[in-house]
């Protein structure tokens, strides 16, 4: 296996070919945020907030899905990048509805954490206030739309480790939705085996458990998939 | 010319309001109105929510009361699943709601009413605050600061936060009590019944300065309502509604909470934003009744502990078997109090309480609840309607000061005739009118949530009708 060295904020690291800047990163102890980032479940660079800058190229690249080569030199954290975090999480918020006060993952959501890394105090663009669908037609499990920021995991999870592939996108733009089946209500979906692993990997509230105590931020700490460690180690990641 | 004089906004009662006089060309007192200016929409927002979020929804309608809310959803929503919650945790989801009526009524009497029965209703307004009174009367404001103190820390202790706790939940509440916890809300017992109990002596020894007012403060024959239990005691969790007249004749059989709307209608007045109940039999606007602590005590036999019936029977004795003067709110409160610490101590004893058994779980077994309980200023009537699903279709909330609203539009029109001479607004009246909204305690924000109209406007009209000069918000 050829291992490559690189640079990450001026530290000197090493990986193995086919890694990516943000899994040497993350071996390197050095945080490059992400929300659709998830160990275990292929990347898809979804959410942009893993961009960092290369070698002093204009363009910004996803950590999670760009390859390590060797002499990379990354910049990883500067005002730019965080500044352009910002504006990426705020425009997350923007385009659903977030009421973290009576939120299920209050206190336990990426989503929230991440803006308080960041310092995101206030929001400057305009709200859109959509209205958007809760669907409750599952047994067990809700999804409300209000509060999906696209990231794509629960689609990952339940295609690569569950194998049911009950998720996928529809519509684009501002009307992108995560769908069950081919657009049918959750409780209704065939391909649903009720694992419930995508409510589990799921960064908000969007995704959680019905009829558990929806007193703000009740929802537990949701522990880490083991069977996706298992995996990753499959692949050898 | 009729003259209009406007008090706003009443400062120390919660929320905002506006009191519009009405003079007629003689300078005499016409018409009196509360307004009530502040609009929150609870009812619009939470539709097409999951049913289970209901209870934390309606904690953020008010920071005074938050768990009287959580306590009157969580009860629709176990209307909703069709279950009851275990005996635990009915009994936990008791203490916390009497831990909010002390504090909340703590935070009425002491921090809000006691600077104007001290100092007097004239006394010098720098004076007239919970500052004053720690200055003049040291051990009544620690006494009042130490209950409310108190009514807090079992909020916060059993449902994780002070404002707006987490622990109660349809079905029960989430989290087991520990013997730990209830320990240390056992220990403080003492001292907060030592406290009320001054407070009352005290009180009780002040009485007959308050004379005038106790006559002209909200003094007028009207119904009460408020929850009883099996035995026609006070219960602030359950039980039944009941309703009396002036003379303390029952107007119905007690009445299943459940069918609260077959006797409660509710009329809307362009000048405010707070719904004013009505009881239905008599019609609007004949049907007035009251509710919160001074109801509580007319409406029910006892108490149900035995310090607070020794006061009760004295309260009686003193002021009748129905009283009706709107100032023997402050009374009934403190006697409200004094049961609540003797309920929660009694609670706590109960073998049961530290149980694993906390909450009954379901799913959606119905598309209607309502759920009914005592908050500090009176009863509380949440109503939703949901889908299969449990999305929220509608609600309808009624609130202690929606139940008061005829009321205290009474007693202020009855204080301004008192009070208003001439076309001068003096200090005192303005002091009087405050303080006779403020013996309803009214907690305004929660209550303001139907009318969907713009905000309020007042206008000062001729006896020919003319717009004679105009205020908006
Ligand atoms: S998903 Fe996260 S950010 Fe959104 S409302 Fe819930 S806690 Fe807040
Ligand atoms: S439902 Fe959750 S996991 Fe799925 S895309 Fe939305 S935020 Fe991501
Ligand atoms: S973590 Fe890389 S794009 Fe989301």
């Amino acid at each position: 296996m050829t291992v490559y060295t690189l640079k990450i904020d001026g530290r000197d690291v090493a990986g193995s070919e086919g890694q990516s800047i943000m899994d040497v990163a993350e071996e390197n102890g050095i945080d490059i945020p992400g929300l659709c980032h998830l160990p275990g479940i292929h990347d898809r660079g979804a959410c942009r907030l893993c961009v960092v800058k290369i070698g002093g190229s204009p363009r910004l690249a996803a950590a999670c899905v760009t390859k390590i080569a060797e002499g990379m030199d990354v910049v990883a954290h500067d005002e730019e990048l965080e500044e352009y975090r910002r504006a990426a999480t705020e425009m997350m918020f923007l385009e659903r509805n977030h009421v973290c006060a009576v939120c299920v993952a209050n206190n336990h959501c990426e989503l929230q954490d991440l803006s308080a890394d960041l310092g995101l105090t206030h929001f400057e663009l305009p709200r859109i206030s959509p209205t958007v669908d809760v669907d409750l037609s599952h047994k067990l499990f809700g999804l409300d739309h209000n509060r999906c920021i696209l990231c794509l995991r629960c689609v990952r999870v339940c295609d690569e480790i569950e194998g049911a592939h009950v998720w996928d996108v529809m519509q684009r733009g501002l009307e992108t939705r995560i769908q069950a089946d081919m657009g049918v209500d959750w409780g209704d979906s065939v391909t649903c085996t009720s694992c419930g692993k995508c409510v589990q990997v799921c960064p908000t509230g969007a995704l959680f458990e019905k009829g558990r105590p929806v007193a703000a931020g009740t929802r537990d700490e949701r522990p880490f998939l083991p069977w996706l460690r298992v995996h990753q180690e499959e692949r050898g990641l | 010319m009729s003259q209009t004089i406007v008090i706003d906004p009443v400062t120390r009662i919660e929320g905002h309001s506006k009191i519009t006089i009405q003079l007629d060309d003689r300078g005499e007192v016409v018409d009196a109105q509360f307004h009530v200016t502040q609009f929150r929409g609870f009812e619009r927002i939470t539709q097409g929510r999951p049913v289970h979020e209901m209870p934390a929804l309606m904690a953020r309608i008010c920071g005074i009361c938050p768990v009287s809310h959580l306590i009157a959803s969580a009860k629709a929503v176990d209307d909703i699943m069709a279950v009851e919650p275990t005996p635990t945790g009915a009994d936990l989801r008791r203490v916390i709601n009497l831990g909010q009526i002390v504090q909340s009524n703590a935070l009425s009497f002491f921090h809000l009413s006691s600077p104007d029965l001290l100092f007097g209703f004239d006394g010098d307004p720098a004076q007239r605050n919970i500052l004053g009174v720690a200055a003049a009367n040291p051990q009544l404001a620690r006494d009042g600061i130490g209950l409310r103190k108190w009514g807090q820390q079992i909020i916060e202790w059993m449902g994780g936060k002070r404002i707006h706790p987490e622990g109660i939940v349809p079905g029960g509440v989430a989290f087991r009590l520990t013997e730990e916890v209830r320990d240390r809300i056992l220990a403080g017992v003492p001292d907060a019944l030592a406290a009320t109990e001054r407070a009352i002596a005290w009180y009780k020894s002040d009485m007959l300065r308050w004379e005038e007012e106790a006559t002209t403060l909200g003094n007028f024959r009207s119904a009460f309502m408020a929850l009883v239990d099996r035995q026609g005691n006070v219960d602030h969790y359950g039980g039944w509604i009941k309703v009396i007249d002036a003379d303390g004749h029952a107007l119905a059989e007690p009445i299943d909470p459940k069918h609260f709307n077959d006797y409660i209608g509710e009329a809307v007045e362009p000048w405010s934003y707070l719904k004013s109940t009505f009881w239905k039999p008599m019609g609007y606007p004949d049907g007035i009744y009251r509710v919160g602590p001074l109801a509580r005590l007319n409406v029910a036999e006892k108490t149900g502990t035995p310090r607070a019936d020794e006061e009760l029977e004295k309260f009686r004795w003193r002021v009748g078997r129905v009283a009706s003067s709107s100032f023997h709110y402050h009374y009934a409160r403190l006697i409200d109090t004094l049961h609540a610490i003797e309920k929660i101590e009694l609670l706590l004893r109960g073998p049961e309480i530290t149980g694993p058994h906390t909450r009954s779980t379901a799913g959606i077994n119905r598309n209607e609840g309502i759920g009914v309980s005592e908050a500090p200023r009176g009863t509380l009537m949440h109503h939703y309607k949901v889908d299969d699903d449990g999305l929220v279709e509608w609600v309808n909330l009624v609130i202690a000061t929606g139940h008061n609203n005829m009321a205290m539009n009474r007693a202020v029109l009855q204080v301004a005739r008192h009070y208003v001479k001439g076309d001068r607004l003096e200090e005192s009246m303005l002091n009087r009118v405050e303080s006779v909204i403020r013996c309803y305690d009214p907690c305004l924000s929660c209550s303001t949530h139907a009318l969907g109209q713009m905000a309020i406007k007042i206008d000062l009209l001729a006896p020919d009708g003319r717009v004679l000069s105009q205020l908006a918000r």
